[in-house]
């Protein structure tokens, strides 16, 4: 089957497609109608079109056990970049499908077009083995990202929160490329796995390259102390958006930083997993206390969960931490757990904040009487993400522990598991609202939560999802392993 | 391997739970004899299970195995062993007997069932489980429909607070036992969570005096081991009658078998190092309890306490580490789990009718409610260890295990029995006996035949296995010599 094609197409298949797709979706914006209704057409040709992506990448753009170079080693075609591949895919699909209802994000071509742009820049991170393709990647993704972040014009929040993320990113940016420049500018070379060879002894210079770099991949990845932005960011820009900010934006983030410290850096894990271990305590312990503290009826949802997913970048980062095998495929699993379980949280925000116009906790009174389904999903949902079985967080937080606690990092493992107690007590409070408390002197029948087609469909993949990764582990762990198994 | 008998019972409740979600909220009818029919086939099952058990080959039986991520070593492994078989057959009989009783229930009924069989597969798992993976699997699962049963079916004036204290307390001992369960896999070095390969991973002594704490401690949270106990009279009180009766009569019991099972069985050496001290943790758990009991005015409260001093006896009879204690320990979890269940429905039928716990409130409810009087009376008697009842057949052995290893506690924990006499007398006749309150005249209605079975079925058992210890304790003798083995020839 491979045969028909280059060698090197099956190494950028996914990108070429969605740079087709992107331009369909712009060429056919003219072409319809400007009635709302037909409108929708719009987001099913995005939604369809990245559903045939994922199917064709994944029977045709499979790649082998070895890990192969491609475009003068540019990018790498292996699990790790193909697994991440159909993570970004699938949460584009995912949140093209919250796109479809949503105004104004639906009536304009360039909402989606933004939204397939960025995924193509994620695709581009995920395989990056280069620094000057992982630059180009992460621009690539980044821009198209803070449009979307500021994409309500009339909005002063969304407009707040598209410019704050563009300087906040833009700032990075500048340190991360400084730190890329000095990587070069030690070791002659920009392919990452030659880095390796200049970055063999802790001198002060490779802790200052180290540094700068981290702190690029930090802020994408929202880990402490560069979370800054994220909970204002979230909060303004429109909840289909914040969702892929903090699922796909942040695994991109993961990736590249997995790839380029377990390849360019491996001689020096000692150090730097030390610096990663500290930050992922305190980010999982920062975002944890400060998501208890959004706990009130006025409290923003959003917030919330800006500062959860932040908490959840430090338990992921647990994996990376223990350096292994099992540590990185535990990482792995644990981003494609928390996609699935985050994009269903904003999925179910989205809904609600529609019927009560805002994204305030209260909003979630009553919804066990106003619509149990949604009630239901929104249950499976919270309670992945505060780790309990039979769902998927709860085996990818089993999985980061094992893998902690086999290289030693037991101390690290006990901060992760105080953390899930912090956590489970918040997500339970948000239940609580959900099927404890009742709208006040009202009759719930009379406030239904509806739920469109495209929305309900969305929800109800992603909640079978969850409930399928943790029940039935093997083949998405096997899956993971294989993408780790790329990298050792 | 034959008939997958133990995926069944584990699995049918799951399977029961999602299909009464399927009905529509307003059939409640068909919704309750679903629930109905599925809970007697579960004690079926489990009644079968406990009768083919050949006590005569003894080990573990009815295995099963299914792979489930072979790159970690974690299968699906369920088997029965002469400890878990009692508790599997008394899961069954709450199960149906809780479902009996909560008839009545008319608020989101669907909701109630659907949560409780959850919650009633996940215990039927952790007693079958032979993987550690998958004990705390179902552990977790156990534990946290808990949270909801008590959140919204509770009593109202406690219940957030008490479901949020029981769900956080849980999760932390669970939590703080995982992390040991991860460094017993990480050190056997067979990257396996085969518990039966794991027993005979002879772990290095230093390692297992310092993770015993932790895995012991982690779940004896569950089983209402001093300091921890803390969560649970409250979590009782706030809970509607059934969860109640799950929690006391079984889920209490998770706690003392995954504390035997994984503490105990796994890491021997770390058990007789540590036996010390955690004896003297079960002797203010029994006296301390009793007291606390004697001095409540709360109906329910008083039986809450009760259950936190007699779970102490069965961590006495697990830490004294001998055939008879341990015998005794298990037996006790079998007949506290059938008699804790009983005092709780009682406490709800007269809770239901009269509108009021408070002891000084009630009197004369032996006239309106005859066969509730007889019931709470008997099961009183077990609970005080009469002769002739399953209660004696479990304490007695205990108090002989303890003496064997210190007299003077045995003593010491003997004074609970007196103060146990006291409690339960006093309430049967505060509450039973004396003069009906006018106010409740004729306004006590009397209780459905249902609850009447329940009753019934509960005394029989009582009764039978006080007079008939050979029902029972060869079985757990079967269990206690694996064990002893374990812990090296006791």
């Amino acid at each position: 089957m491979l045969a028909i094609f280059p060698s090197a197409v099956p190494a950028i298949l996914p990108e070429i497609l969605l740079l087709v797709l992107g331009i369909l979706v712009l060429v056919a914006d003219p072409f319809w109608k400007k009635d709302e209704s037909r409108r929708a057409g719009l987001g099913w040709l995005t939604t369809c079109g990245l559903l045939a992506i994922l199917v064709v990448t994944i029977f045709l753009a499979r790649p082998g056990s070895e890990s192969q170079p491609f475009f003068g080693g540019m990018l790498r075609h292996d699990w790790l970049a193909f697994v991440f591949k159909i993570f970004f895919l699938f949460a584009a699909l995912v949140t093209a499908l919250f796109f479809v209802d949503t105004p104004p994000l639906n009536r304009r071509a360039e909402s989606y077009f933004l939204l397939l742009a960025a995924t193509l820049g994620m695709c581009l991170m995920a395989s990056a083995a280069d620094l000057v393709m992982l630059y180009l990647a992460i621009e690539t993704t980044s821009i198209p990202l803070y449009i979307l972040a500021g994409f309500l014009v009339r909005d002063e929040k969304s407009t707040e929160s598209g410019l704050k993320y563009m300087l906040f990113g833009a700032m990075t940016s500048a340190v991360l490329l400084y730190g890329l420049s000095l990587a070069f500018g030690f070791s002659g070379r920009t392919g990452l796995a030659e880095l390796s060879a200049s970055f063999v002894s802790f001198t002060p210079f490779a802790i200052g390259t180290i540094f700068l770099i981290l702190v690029g991949l930090a802020f994408k990845v929202s880990l402490f102390p560069f979370h800054f932005w994220a909970p204002d960011v979230y909060e303004g820009s429109p909840t289909a958006v914040a969702g892929f900010l903090s699922t796909a934006s942040k695994a991109a983030g993961f990736v590249a930083l997995i790839r380029l410290f377990t390849t360019a850096f491996p001689a020096l894990s000692k150090n730097w997993t030390w610096i990663l271990a500290v930050l992922a305590a305190l980010t999982m312990t920062v975002g944890n206390l400060i998501a208890l503290a959004q706990l009130k009826d006025e409290g923003n949802i959003k917030r919330l969960l800006a500062y959860s997913s932040i908490a959840h970048a430090g338990y992921a980062m647990i994996g990376v931490v223990a350096f292994s095998e099992m540590g990185i495929a535990s990482t792995v699993f644990y981003l494609f757990a928390y996609l699935l379980t985050n994009l269903a949280a904003f999925g179910i925000i989205i809904a609600i904040s529609r019927v009560g116009g805002s994204d305030s906790i209260a909003s979630f009174k009553g919804l066990s009487r106003r619509n149990p389904a949604l009630a239901l999903m929104m249950l499976v949902a919270f309670l992945s993400l505060s780790g309990m079985p039979p769902l998927g967080g709860f085996v990818a937080k089993v999985f980061v522990f094992i893998a902690a606690v086999e290289k030693g990092w037991i101390w690290l493992a006990v901060v992760g598991v105080l953390n899930s107690i912090i956590g489970l007590y918040t997500y339970l409070t948000v239940l609580k609202y959900a099927y404890l408390y009742r709208l006040e002197g009202e009759d719930e029948e009379r406030h239904p939560v509806p739920l469109s087609r495209p929305r309900a469909l969305a929800l109800a993949v992603l909640t079978i999802g969850i409930i399928m990764i943790g029940v039935i582990i093997a083949p998405w762990f096997r899956m993971a392993m294989n993408a780790a198994a790329a990298l050792f | 391997m034959n008939f997958p008998i133990l995926s069944l019972i584990v699995f049918l409740p799951m399977a029961a739970a999602l299909l009464i979600l399927l009905y529509k909220p307003e059939q409640k009818k068909a919704i309750r004899m679903t629930a109905l029919m599925a809970a007697a086939l579960a004690l079926l099952l489990s009644i079968i299970v406990y009768a083919a058990y050949d006590k005569g080959a003894g080990g573990y039986q009815f295995l099963e195995q299914y792979k489930w991520l072979p790159t970690l070593g974690i299968s699906l492994k369920f088997g029965v062993d002469g400890l878990s078989a009692p508790l599997i057959l008394l899961t069954g009989i709450v199960m149906l007997t809780g479902v009996m009783i909560s008839w009545g229930l008319d608020d989101r009924p669907r909701e109630f069932f659907a949560f409780l069989f959850i919650l009633a597969s996940g215990v039927f798992g952790v007693f079958a489980s032979l993987d550690l993976f998958m004990l705390f699997f179902f552990y977790e699962i156990a534990v946290f429909p808990m949270y909801l049963l008590i959140a919204i079916w509770g009593w109202i004036k406690t219940r957030e607070y008490a479901a949020m204290k029981l769900t956080l307390f849980l999760f932390i001992g669970s939590l703080v036992a995982l992390i040991g369960a991860l460094a017993m896999y990480g050190a056997s070095g067979l990257h396996t969570f085969d518990m039966l390969l794991l027993e005979q991973a002879r772990f290095p002594l230093e390692f297992q005096k310092l993770w015993f704490p932790f895995v012991f401690m982690g779940f004896a949270v569950l089983g209402g081991l001093f300091p921890f106990h803390n969560w649970s009279p409250d979590g009782h009180v706030a809970a509607p009658t059934a969860v109640s009766m799950f929690h006391a009569g079984v889920l209490m019991k998770l706690g003392a078998f995954a504390a035997l099972r994984v503490g105990i069985m796994l890491l021997p050496e770390g058990a007789k190092f540590h036996m010390k001290w955690i004896i003297f943790l079960a002797l203010i758990n029994i006296v301390y309890g009793a007291f606390i009991a004697l001095v409540q005015t709360d109906f329910k409260y008083v039986i809450g306490f009760s259950s936190v001093s007699h779970m102490g006896l069965v961590m006495m009879g697990f830490a004294t580490l001998t055939p008879e204690g341990l015998t005794g320990a298990v037996m006790q979890m079998f007949s506290h789990g059938v008699m804790t269940a009983l005092l709780f429905a009682a406490v709800g039928m007269v809770y239901d009718r009269a509108h009021t716990r408070e002891i000084p409130k009630l009197g004369g409810m032996v006239r309106p409610l005859p066969l509730v009087a007889i019931g709470f009376t008997i099961a009183g008697l077990v609970s005080m260890g009469m002769p002739g009842f399953s209660g004696f057949v479990a304490e007695f052995p205990i108090f002989m295990g303890m003496w064997k290893t210190s007299w003077l506690i045995a003593v010491i924990a003997a004074v609970s029995i007196v103060v146990t006499a006291t409690y339960v007398l006093l309430v049967v006749r505060r509450v039973f006996f004396g003069r009906l309150p006018a106010e409740y005249e004729g306004r006590i209605g009397p209780i459905n035949h249902l609850d009447k079975m329940a009753l019934g079925l509960w005394c029989v058992l009582m009764i039978s296995l006080g007079l008939f210890p050979g029902l029972m304790v060869p079985w757990i003798q079967t269990g206690v010599r694996h064990v002893l083995a374990l812990l090296g020839g006791g």
